[in-house]
């Protein structure tokens, strides 16, 4: 008898699991909005405007390595342009918050600037509608999902994969930036789309605007994480795993890998574009560069450092990474980049579980030694064998020692 | 306005040809004069003296702003020495406050126009020829060339200087006042096969206000056929033009891609750190050139052919260095290893930035090297091109006797099809593996000599290739030369007509879907390894 999704779901995350988003969501919603607003600036437990804004776009970036980790981590494609999902999210949503300067731009147009600049007397026909906010988020979602469809269709029906698949990913991304950088496809060319003021009628620079969209980039990095926990224990994602691991036999037995890799190709798509959305009101601009070559090969470091794999492992590594990136541009700007490089290069070497993987190896081996430990005892104390079994927890530190 | 003008100046530069060699007093009169007018119809004048000694001297001077007036006396002021215009004699003492002559811009240009028509007698050939062409790219005022151009033609013996001079001939008399006459020239003008003729024969079909620039209709009709004619000239030197450009492309693409053909094809891993080694390959040419110069300067034109094989031999060591420090560890886990190339590439970025600053560095093209061919008037093809497709030419022999005729090559082959086999047979696949990495990354390493000829030398250099030439690897199937090389000179073909017909952007992304396309109906490539291989 199978069991309603929803209960799967909540079974799927364990009552720790879901004890931990609660309090992650407080922590969102209720800590750091009292701590921005409330705290005076000298008080030590006062979170800056900097803070907030460098981790709500962290934050985003965190989703973007979720989202990469599902079919890397779990399907097995490594795609070098999710940079692409991200921005194409990013200019979507971009475009409400450039309507919604109104008349206060330096042209006092209807029109954006960079259209005034132009000489277009009307919004090209893509941008219809535009000034709805759903519409925008609808297009946000939309953009990256149907071209991801599209795209993954064409690629996963003549199988191609590894790293064809990873490079055609590469050019795909590179054109499209080839293609936003030109002035007179309609996106703002160089600078992309910026100046923005107000989101919803709100002040954008507004310190509660802030704190609301720190709180749903909180939210969306959970949502993604409680989804993509489901869709991993579901036979979906065992399918996919399996895909993963030997996609032949997969197909042997009957399963089609097409409809499974376009699913999460895509679903991984729509969530950068959501991500996107997100990013570009807390940061204040998008432009080309989002879907630079290289910005794309850099998620999939931010998943590789955290961990392939594990839901939680992208998170820290975004983390890790864009957090050494801020340190080092300011401080040592010539030598991020060989700190980005041996990153790469150590990771892949040294670390192909991430820092998560490390965890758990140390976890494990911490564990074979008190196991040892405990069996030296029992073999020096042969009288009081009950009492060792008493210590070691179930069968779990053993196994564990095992595995290791 | 300008028509007037010309004839007045047709009227000065006919009578001062009849007043024959001694500088006629009314030219000097009218540069002396403040009017820009009657400065222009001097200076047509004294073009028109052509080959006297005395006027070329006062052309010379006017285009140095030598020239001054005191009283009526014209002078030419020689550092210490004042020299009387008219006879060139020196004057002692200086006559009292001479004050200089001023040109305007239009003026200046006809001074400079006249003295490049004057070289057409010199005694030079190659000058003559030279100053041929120059008239040839731009002429200025017809009109005034007029009876310079009749004069040169008379005298003229090589063939190829009085062709020119023919077309200079009829271009001027475009300018005619008689009918008859423009139409003549227009009709001798269809024979040519030049864009700039093109656009002056245009020039004729333009409309002023009401009336067309050319009255008469006759003229308007043979401008018309005769820019037919042209057209069709030009059209089949710009599509080899076109052709040549792809191929040289095509040649540039096959360099960067034969490399990865041979680290792709052995080890199955996409280097993506390949397009650094170009970098390395071209900043080896950049330390060749300095140490050139340093060193050797009167061999500085042949820095390039010692850049070759250094090049090779440091991008063959960084790669050597690269496939034993990091991606042999990879073995087996192909995605990592782009990553992990990746990683190279950045730190090989930042080292070059390190190095050799962040800016681009110049590399000068050899002597023998700059220049070109002239096939047409639209169509030459730059020496360094040229040098370059035979470059690769000479790559692609080498590599071919290599893979095909040496133990080595065999080897290679052998891991490339099959490498359990050929490590069951005793060929040491790891060894193997680390020489055809530093093969195939010498090879980019000489892709990166030829690119420092023909391409900005920075540290970025190589981020834009590492796309195309996979694509050139994909297209030709892997571990296939005659495969790759096809597919090199046609997507630098294709590129450059559907840079033509729709711009660099459109094109790209016209290839990129041609690709994903391609592979749909052909995932091994162009040329297909047979044989049976399932995971």
């Amino acid at each position: 008898m199978r069991t309603p999704a929803s209960m799967r779901l909540v079974a799927g995350l364990g009552p720790k699991g879901w004890l931990a988003i609660a309090a992650v969501a407080l922590v969102a919603w209720v800590g750091v909005p009292l701590a921005h607003l409330m705290l005076p600036e000298s008080h030590p437990l006062h979170v800056s405007t900097y803070a907030i804004t460098l981790l709500g776009k962290i934050l985003c970036y965190a989703v973007v390595a979720v989202a990469m980790d599902l079919i890397w981590g779990f399907g097995g494609i490594l795609s070098l342009g999710h940079g692409l999902f991200f921005a194409l999210g990013g200019y979507s949503f971009g475009m409400y918050l450039m309507r919604q300067i109104g008349r206060e731009g330096s042209y006092q147009s209807d029109l954006p600037d960079f259209m005034v600049f132009l000489d277009w007397k009307e919004l090209p026909w893509y941008w219809a509608g535009t000034d709805s906010f759903l519409w925008c988020l609808l297009l946000a979602m939309a953009v990256p999902g149907v071209i991801a469809f599209i795209f993954g269709y064409f690629a996963f029906r003549s199988r191609i994969k590894g790293v064809y698949f990873s490079i055609i990913t590469q050019a795909l991304t590179y054109a499209a930036m080839l293609f936003f950088f030109r002035n007179e496809t309609g996106f703002g060319g160089n600078n992309g789309f910026t100046d923005f003021k107000r989101i919803l009628g709100y002040s954008i620079t507004a310190p509660e605007t802030r704190v609301v969209l720190f709180g749903l980039s909180v939210s969306l990095l959970l949502a993604t994480i409680v989804l993509g926990k489901a869709l991993i224990a579901s036979k979906f994602g065992k399918v996919l795993t399996a895909i993963r691991d030997a996609e032949n036999r997969v197909m042997f037995i009957g399963y089609n890998p097409l409809h499974y890799k376009l699913f999460i190709w895509t679903l991984s798509a729509m969530l950068c574009g959501l991500a996107g959305a997100l990013y570009v009101p807390q940061v204040g601009i998008i432009n080309p560069s989002e879907m630079s070559v290289a910005n794309s090969i850099e998620i999939a470091i931010w998943v590789a450092v955290g961990g392939r794999g594990t839901l939680i492992g992208p998170v820290f590594g975004a983390g890790i990474v864009n957090l050494s990136k801020t340190w080092f541009t300011t401080s040592f700007p010539e030598y991020w980049l060989f700190f980005l490089g041996l990153l790469f290069i150590l990771v892949t070497l040294y670390l192909p579980q991430g820092v998560v993987g490390l965890w758990a190896k140390i976890k494990a081996r911490k564990a074979e030694k008190a196991a040892l430990a405990e069996a030296r005892a029992s073999v020096a104390a042969p009288r009081a064998p009950a009492a060792a079994d008493a210590k070691m927890p179930g069968g779990a530190a053993a196994t564990v020692a095992k595995g290791a | 306005m300008k028509r007037i003008l010309s004839l007045l100046c047709l009227v000065a530069a006919l009578w001062a040809g009849s007043a024959g060699a001694a500088l006629d007093p009314a030219i000097l009169k009218g540069l002396a004069s403040d009017d820009f007018d009657a400065k222009q119809a001097a200076v047509a004048g004294l073009a028109a003296a052509g080959d006297d000694a005395d006027a070329q001297r006062l052309l010379k001077a006017l285009s140095d702003d030598a020239v001054a007036v005191a009283g009526e006396r014209l002078l030419i002021v020689a550092g210490d020495q004042v020299l009387d215009a008219a006879s060139g004699a020196a004057l002692k003492p200086a006559p009292a406050n001479p004050e200089s002559i001023s040109l305007n811009n239009s003026l200046r240009q006809q001074v400079d126009g006249a003295l490049a028509a004057l070289r057409l007698f010199s005694t030079d050939t190659a000058e003559r020829l030279a100053a041929a062409r120059l008239l040839l790219a731009d002429m200025g005022d017809g009109a005034v060339l007029m009876p310079l151009l009749d004069k040169a033609l008379a005298h003229e013996q090589d063939p190829v200087i009085k062709d020119i001079l023919v077309r200079l001939h009829a271009q001027a008399s475009l300018g005619s006042p008689d009918a008859t006459v423009r139409l003549k020239a227009v009709q001798e003008l269809g024979g040519s096969a030049s864009p700039a003729v093109k656009a002056l024969l245009l020039g004729l079909l333009d409309k002023q206000g009401e009336d067309f620039v050319e009255p008469d209709e006759k003229v308007r009709l043979a401008a018309q056929t005769a820019i037919k004619a042209i057209d069709g000239r030009l059209a089949w030197s710009d599509t080899a033009g076109q052709i040549f450009t792809g191929i040289s492309l095509g040649s540039i693409l096959l360099l960067a891609a034969l490399g990865l053909a041979i680290t792709y094809g052995v080890m199955g891993v996409i280097n993506m750190a390949h397009g650094e080694l170009l970098m390395v390959g071209a900043y080896s040419a950049y330390a060749m050139q300095a140490l050139f110069r340093a060193r050797f300067p009167e061999f500085v034109d042949y820095y390039v052919l010692a850049a070759v094989p250094v090049a090779f031999f440091v991008a063959a060591a960084v790669g050597m260095a690269m496939e034993r420090a990091v991606i042999r560890h990879l073995y087996g886990r192909p995605l990592e290893t782009l990553l992990a190339t990746w990683g190279l590439s950045l730190v090989l970025i930042q080292a070059a930035r390190l190095l050799f600053g962040a800016q681009n560095v110049e590399v000068a093209n050899p002597a023998w090297m700059s220049g070109g061919v002239q096939l047409a008037d639209n169509l030459s093809l730059p020496w360094n091109r040229l040098v370059i497709v035979a470059f690769s030419g000479f790559v692609l022999l080498v590599v071919w006797l290599m893979m095909n005729k040496t133990r080595l090559g065999m080897f290679v082959r052998a891991v490339t099809q099959n490498r359990p086999m050929a490590g069951c047979v005793g060929v040491p696949t790891a060894r193997i593996d680390t020489l055809a990495f530093g093969i195939g990354s010498g090879i980019a390493g000489l892709g990166g000599v030829a690119l420092s000829q023909i391409a900005n030398v920075g540290p970025d250099m190589g981020q834009g290739y590492i796309v195309d030439s996979f694509m050139v690897v994909v297209l030709g199937g892997v571990g296939q030369l005659a495969g790759a090389v096809w597919a090199a000179l046609g997507l630098g073909v294709v590129t450059k007509f559907l840079e033509g017909w729709a711009g660099a952007v459109i094109a790209k992304i016209l290839v990129l879907v041609f690709i994903i396309i391609f592979i749909q109906k052909r995932p091994q490539g162009l040329f297909a390894l047979k044989g049976r291989f399932v995971d």
